[in-house]
């Protein structure tokens, strides 16, 4: 073995133990940030494949920003995990033993035999100016250029739906448009009525002129 | 150069419905509330100018653009051409409907065009992913508009539900794409198609990737065991949405199993029919059955579509070229069916009142004999009566699985079929001969009640004269599939 397959192995080692932690955790934020983990070291298994944007766009866009969000997701709701977690013995006898089954059968066909090395060739290294960033952009534009502007359009979608979905105007909503206040005019909110004077007569209640003494 | 022009020449009804869909989203806003009906004009002149677009482009080979990711073939030409024309019926029925209920805005009608677009990209995609983008552009757009009803809880949770089990399902699909690109190193159906040809290493891990995108298939079809989302579905979205889920939708599914199993798979036909099997046998006793405990209207609907999927299941499983071709007859009669079906249920709601349980429909006869008259008619072509075009489709697609050998299986679906005709009879009991309880008049415009009566009066025509669209379906198929 060489150098590279340990750190393969090690990686390996610690992706299988995030991702079990991940669904094992009790605590949401703990199974978060082993998530976290088990992205980034996906990123460094990624990187021995030679796929180093990839890797770093995992590290980036995953890690930095969309975990770093659900954490505070999170974080901000109040989960009740006892009655998340309801039910999860009374499951487990019957669950267990089905996925123990669906594992060994699955094991059956996807092993050494089917992916190993003797059957799949190793992918050849690439040249030492080769450049996977450059490769994956001019990809990106040409041969898939169909899927990339799909992309586009589902991201479009995506804004559509959420703004259609939870932009409202709530009827008990204090919000004042400015453009409306600046717009006013004195006529519109002061009018002036001519009337008669009125002449107030002179003799004070009884009431009022005690109130007034004893001040 | 050049290639970048033939690529655009060949996916210009994409582009033209893309660009008026983003065209429709910009100038609503610029609209005053009473001059939304252009909205709705301009979507109808998408639909239109879509269909120009398809037919006077048609030719009557197979051309691939985009780096073989995009194929147009008459199979592809036919199935749009269906789509628009349902989608166009579609909008009809639905304009007064959801003028009422607060949803005529702009972005019904651009998420309407939106899950237009991925349709057609799943029924012209040539290459895994881009089939997948198809299918997500759709069922993106299809969440969005079941929520769409924002203060009604029903379709909230019916948004949920569909989102969270749609999401399981296009997860499993790309398990199982996963797989067959592991086996055969492509994501192209041409070159997984040649690559299974010349033999793989690995026959067991293809049917395992199988087994996934069966599923996923089978989740969006609405096929046993994976129906378990659309009673809770049609019920709880609002009629207007329903009707676009349980027709054209469908028919785009349809094209999405034909490109991948059909097309892709071929090969591992033997793998695949015992799994379509089991699915349409399924299909038709739980579908037929549970929709006779239904008083809903819309959940005894949707237990039909779930037959009717069983039914369309046998055309596939004969793995014949006349099995394929039935099937696709099929799908075009079932839309044709059910649009006609909620168009009718749509016709008698109103405001702030939902027809939505079988008791609503007593006495229909007293209220408007034609209306019943065409209800009757939608029933009957359900149910499977002759002349109806119902009546053809199932023949059809009964006669090739039995040229394919499953006599039992045949004699098994007709049995079913006359238990299933018992639920469609029972409406036409209590349009005609029950008292009506409901006595307020029906109230429609007039684009609603001309297309509804063409719509109606289509399914016994074309029932009587089943041959030229028989031809079309018999045509595309052969042309596109080889």
């Amino acid at each position: 073995m060489i150098f590279k397959d340990y750190v393969f192995y090690v990686l390996a080692a610690i992706l299988l133990a995030a991702g079990l932690r991940v669904i094992t955790a009790r605590n949401p934020v703990h199974a978060a940030l082993y998530l976290v983990l088990a992205f980034f070291t996906a990123a460094g298994i990624w990187l021995l494949l030679e796929a180093e944007f990839l890797a770093i766009a995992l590290v980036l866009v995953y890690v930095g920003a969309v975990m770093v969000l659900f954490l505070f997701v999170v974080m901000m709701l109040d989960i009740n995990l006892d009655r998340l977690r309801e039910g999860f013995w009374k499951a487990l006898p019957i669950a267990l033993p089905l996925g123990v089954v669906m594992v060994i059968e699955m094991s059956m066909i996807l092993g050494v035999k089917t992916f190993g090395v003797d059957q799949v060739s190793a992918p050849t290294p690439h040249a030492t100016g080769y450049s996977n960033t450059a490769e994956l952009g001019r990809q990106l534009y040409t041969d898939y250029l169909l899927p990339f502007e799909l992309a586009a359009v589902i991201l479009l979608v995506a804004i559509v739906a959420a703004i259609a979905l939870t932009l409202r105007d709530r009827k008990d909503s204090k919000f004042i448009d400015p453009a409306d206040q600046v717009k006013v005019k004195r006529a519109d909110r002061i009018r002036i009525v001519m009337m008669q004077a009125d002449v107030e007569e002179k003799s004070v209640p009884a009431d009022v002129a005690d109130k007034k003494e004893g001040a | 150069m050049d290639a970048i022009y033939y690529d655009l020449a060949t996916a210009l009804p994409e582009i033209f419905v893309l660009c008026m869909a983003m065209f429709i989203l910009l100038l609503d806003l610029f609209l005053k509330p009473n001059n939304r009906f252009l909205i709705h004009v301009l979507a109808q002149f998408t639909l239109i100018g879509a269909a120009f677009i398809t037919i006077s482009t048609y030719t009557p080979s197979v051309s691939y653009a985009f780096n073989n990711m995009f194929v147009d073939d008459p199979f592809s030409d036919v199935i749009k051409v269906m789509m628009y024309l349902s989608t166009f019926t579609m909008l009809v029925y639905t304009r007064s409907y959801i003028k009422l209920r607060g949803m005529f805005r702009g972005e019904f009608y651009a998420l309407v065009l939106f899950a237009l677009l991925g349709m057609m990209i799943m029924v012209s995609g040539q290459h895994f992913l881009t089939l997948y983008m198809g299918l997500e552009l759709l069922s993106l757009s299809l969440y969005a508009l079941v929520a769409l009803d924002r203060d009604n809880p029903r379709a909230t949770e019916a948004a949920i539900k569909y989102f969270v089990l749609g999401a399981l399902a296009s997860g499993m699909l790309l398990y199982g794409m996963s797989m067959f690109y592991g086996v055969t190193g492509s994501l192209n159906i041409s070159d997984v198609t040649q690559a299974l040809l010349v033999g793989v290493p690995s026959h067991a891990v293809m049917v395992l990737g199988l087994v996934f995108v069966v599923a996923g298939l089978a989740f969006k079809l609405g096929a046993v065991p994976f129906q378990m989302w659309i009673p809770d579905v049609y019920h709880g979205s609002p009629t207007a949405v329903t009707i676009f889920i349980g027709t054209v939708t469908k028919l785009a599914a349809f094209a999405f199993v034909i490109r991948l199993l059909i097309q892709g798979l071929f090969v591992l036909a033997g793998d695949w029919q015992g799994m379509l099997i089991i699915m349409a046998v399924l299909s038709i006793a739980i579908g037929n059955i549970t929709a006779i405990a239904q008083t809903n209207i819309k959940r005894m609907l949707a237990y039909s579509t779930i037959s009717h999927i069983g039914f369309l299941l046998y055309g596939l499983m004969s793995a014949s070229m006349n099995g394929y071709i039935s099937s696709t007859f099929y799908i075009v009669s079932y839309t044709m069916m059910t649009l006609a079906g909620f168009g009718v249920i749509l016709l008698l709601s109103r405001h702030g009142f939902e027809a939505e349980n079988l008791s609503d429909l007593k006495g229909l006869n007293q209220r408007s004999p034609w209306y019943a008259f065409l209800m009757l008619i939608v029933m009957f072509s359900m149910a499977g009566v002759p002349p109806t075009l119902g009546f053809y489709a199932k023949f059809t697609v009964l006669q090739a699985a039995l040229q394919a050998g499953f006599v039992w299986l045949v004699v098994y679906a007709v049995l079913m079929a006359a238990i299933g005709a018992f639920y469609y009879l029972r409406v036409v009991k209590l349009m005609y001969f029950d008292d009506v309880e409901d006595k307020s008049p029906i109230v429609a415009p007039f684009s609603m009640r001309l297309v509804l009566s063409i719509n109606a009066l289509a399914l016994l025509v074309v029932g009587l004269m089943p041959q030229p669209l028989m031809n079309i379906c018999a045509y595309a198929i052969s042309r596109s599939l080889q």
